[in-house]
């Protein structure tokens, strides 16, 4: 009888004690490590080198919280997700960000209860087919066998798009982009469709990447950014902030290089806003005043990211087009930092 | 009598729940029942506040919204505006589909990998022991995954163009094997007598048809042996019936299918693609000739198990009542063994019709990928997409081996 007592004590205990859990930012500083969710390998935004170093876009943003956040953007767990397992792993607590090239939807931000922090990269939805097809227009595609990655608004996109131009085709749904890339060189399928640079970054990566041509056609706004699970508004403002501090850092000047020597010198009142001189930004959102300036450093501006992971010196060869500051005729706006 | 039992009260401690023999089975069952209850009511206890923390509710209304994807094949009418219900019930029916195949064909490849294993011919016996050992001892994922591999590898359509093609059909350019799938000639109908609308989409009246006749020509058949029966009974004599049931079947069948005006629909090459007669896509050819010749070798133990229970005297008996050795395998050891052989079988089926969610792997659109996979990701319904899938699976399964249990109940052994 003892025991039975002891038993249901101990489960009364269990079921009370609940799931108490602070906030996602002192969970990873009692980590002392960032996770973050990545795609499996997307040249350009993350994939591993030969020495399983990550590089990439998401890659860098990602280290550029580590450095504001655990002063040390080398402090990243890199999670590889697929199109179908990635919100799991946010919601789930497995990853504390996710920056898998994910289009902001309202679904998603509504429905799936994640916040975006932002857009990293402004994409659209485009076609790749082998240029011995000898096709040269989306509206060509009748019949065609299309290989796409499952779990993606680039299937929705597509079933819309195919169905309003009144077009059969064949959809092959396929888990990752490698196998989509190994089915497509074997001519299992005619066309890939995906984002943009997504698009860029997988012909990047051919033997031969001038017999592939990517379709004028643009079928779809891809908003892709960073997100983090809702109800943390303290972590998305984070995520948010210091995504538009490496966006102002590039409208005001301040490079990877030159950010120390600014945070000491600058006369700009932005400038020393952003890299903690004036006023207390940071300790608003409880991290210390140079946050930002760590961000800068670790990794540079928006628009050193971009050169060095898409940018046209890259063999992936990208131009900045949406992706421009707004001062360029892009859409790249960061907010005030005040 | 009154003292004593007044003893007997007296003495029950609470200790002797754990120390008598009488109290202890049935403490350890309730304490074990209450270890149960506590266990779901934490899971359940546990999944409300994790939903109520993440602010999601728990709902079924996503099923009537939009899929908004599309799914090759689809044995139903269905379109990227259908709802997610409908999606489901695609990928179930495309679940249901290659799962029958799957255990028609394990089935045959399965027995006679069996019997041949017995064979006296020291070759052939060989060959089956090599072939129930290489395959059942590799997981189901990767034969299927070999196959995906090997169908992908085919020439593309494009080979087949051209003046000089580098590819060519086969068997009178009737049957096209490309790495997009096999395309077989599909019968057609010239003077079709249309469609009749059912409940999940519409129904062929012709194959209606075709079944209604064969129904008619089986009972035709049954007269006719019936006949031949009385006729020995009263005679001694069977008179021979095969080519009566013969005329019955082909003369019948032949004139519905020469009213109905019914030739084949051949694949051609047009733009990119064949068109035009049926396309076994690679992912259901993997997924089917994987999943046969995995469980066939399982099957082919379960057959070679049951032929080797039943004892030489039964075999020997019928050979001295001068029974052919056919006969004496139909008659006499088959209806023997099967006894033996079902009630695995049932297991094998079930594996068969669970393992169809190996499909994911090559992209097989079964309701594990359908509401199981693109449905829950585009909705986040992720407790509720998978219950539901639960659920389907196991009335699949339970309907399976209920009727496989009928069917066992109609071989055993009838004990009166």
């Amino acid at each position: 009888m003892k025991t039975m007592i002891a038993i249901a004590t101990v489960t009364a205990a269990t079921l009370s004690a609940g799931l108490a859990s602070a906030g996602t930012l002192a969970d990873v500083q009692t980590r002392g490590k960032l996770n973050c969710g990545v795609t499996g390998g997307q040249a350009g935004f993350s994939a591993p080198d030969a020495n399983g170093v990550w590089h990439g876009m998401d890659v860098d943003y990602c280290r550029a919280i580590a450095a504001a956040v655990l002063k040390d953007p080398n402090a990243v767990t890199f999670v590889p997700t697929t199109g179908q397992t990635r919100f799991t792993a946010l919601a789930s607590g497995e990853v504390d960000i996710l920056a898998r090239t994910t289009t902001w939807t309202f679904s998603r931000d509504v429905d799936l209860k994640f916040s975006f922090a932002g857009v990293n990269y402004y994409d659209g939805q485009a076609f790749m087919v082998p240029k011995s097809l000898g096709i040269s227009s989306a509206k060509d595609l009748d019949g065609a066998t299309v290989c796409i990655q499952t779990g993606t608004t680039t299937e929705l996109n597509l079933a819309e798009y195919f169905r309003r131009i009144n077009i059969k085709y064949e959809p092959v749904p396929v888990e990752n982009n490698a196998d989509v890339q190994q089915k497509f060189l074997a001519g299992a399928c005619d066309v890939i469709s995906s984002d943009g640079s997504d698009l860029a970054s997988t012909r990047s990566s051919f033997k031969n990447p001038q017999d592939y041509i990517i379709l004028p056609e643009i079928i779809s706004k891809e908003p892709l950014g960073p997100l983090v699970r809702q109800g943390d508004d303290q972590w998305a403002d984070i995520a948010r902030w210091t995504l538009n501090a490496l966006i102002s850092a590039e409208e005001l000047g301040v490079t990877a290089e030159n950010a120390d020597k600014d945070a000491a010198e600058a006369d700009n009142p932005d400038i020393g806003r952003l890299l903690g001189k004036d006023d207390k930004l940071g300790e608003m959102l409880g991290l210390d005043n140079e946050w930002a300036k760590r961000a800068v450093s670790a990794v540079g501006n928006y628009g050193e990211i971009f050169d060095r992971n898409l940018g046209e010196k890259t063999p992936i060869a990208l131009e900045r087009g949406l992706n421009s500051l707004w001062t360029k005729g892009g859409l790249m706006y960061g907010l005030p930092l005040r | 009598m009154a003292i004593t039992s007044g003893a007997q009260r007296q003495a029950f401690h609470l200790n002797m729940l754990f120390n008598d023999a009488r109290y202890r089975a049935r403490t350890i069952q309730v304490i074990a029942f209450c270890i149960l209850v506590l266990a779901a009511g934490w899971l359940i206890d546990n999944t409300v506040r994790n939903l109520a923390a993440l602010g999601k509710d728990f709902s079924f209304g996503f099923l009537w919204s939009t899929a908004g994807y599309d799914i090759a094949p689809h044995s139903i009418d269905y379109s990227s505006a259908s709802t997610h219900a409908r999606a489901a019930l695609v990928g179930l029916l495309n679940t249901l589909i290659v799962a029958a195949m799957a255990c028609v064909t394990a089935t045959i490849l399965g027995v006679f990998a069996g019997v041949l294993r017995l064979s006296n011919n020291w070759i052939v016996a060989r060959l089956m022991t090599v072939y129930v050992e290489s395959f059942r001892n590799i997981p189901a994922l990767l034969w299927i995954i070999v196959v995906a591999a090997m169908s992908e590898s085919m020439p593309a359509p494009s080979a087949f163009r051209g003046e000089h093609p580098q590819a060519s059909m086969l068997f009178f350019d009737s049957i096209a094997v490309t790495n997009r799938g096999i395309y077989l000639p599909v019968p057609d109908f010239a003077r079709s007598l249309g469609q009749l609308p059912a409940a999940l989409g519409s129904l062929d009246v012709n194959y209606v048809a075709i079944c209604a006749l064969l129904v008619l020509a089986f009972l035709a058949h049954r007269t006719v042996l019936r006949h031949a029966e009385r006729v020995q009974s009263v005679s001694g004599e069977r008179p021979s019936t095969w080519w009566k049931s013969l005329c019955i079947f082909v003369l019948l069948l032949f004139g519905l299918l020469y009213a109905l005006g019914f030739h084949f629909d051949y694949p051609a090459l047009k733009g990119l693609n064949f068109t035009g007669g049926l396309q076994l896509r690679n992912a259901f050819i993997a997924l089917w000739i994987g999943l046969s010749v995995y469980t066939g070798a399982f099957i082919a133990e379960i057959v070679r198990s049951g032929i080797l229970a039943i004892s030489r005297g039964q075999s020997e008996a019928a050979h001295a009542l001068g029974l052919t050795p056919a006969r004496t395998m139909r008659l006499v050891i088959l209806p023997q063994a099967l006894r033996i052989i079902i009630p695995p079988m049932i297991s094998q089926f079930l594996n068969i019709t669970k393992n169809t969610s190996l499909g994911l792997a090559v992209g097989y659109m079964d309701l594990r990928s359908t509401l199981g996979g693109i449905t829950i990701n585009q909705t986040g319904r992720e407790l509720e997409g998978m219950l539901l899938m639960m659920l389907i699976y196991v009335s699949i399964s339970l309907a399976i081996s209920g009727v496989m249990n009928v069917y066992n109940g109609r071989a055993r052994l009838k004990e009166r």
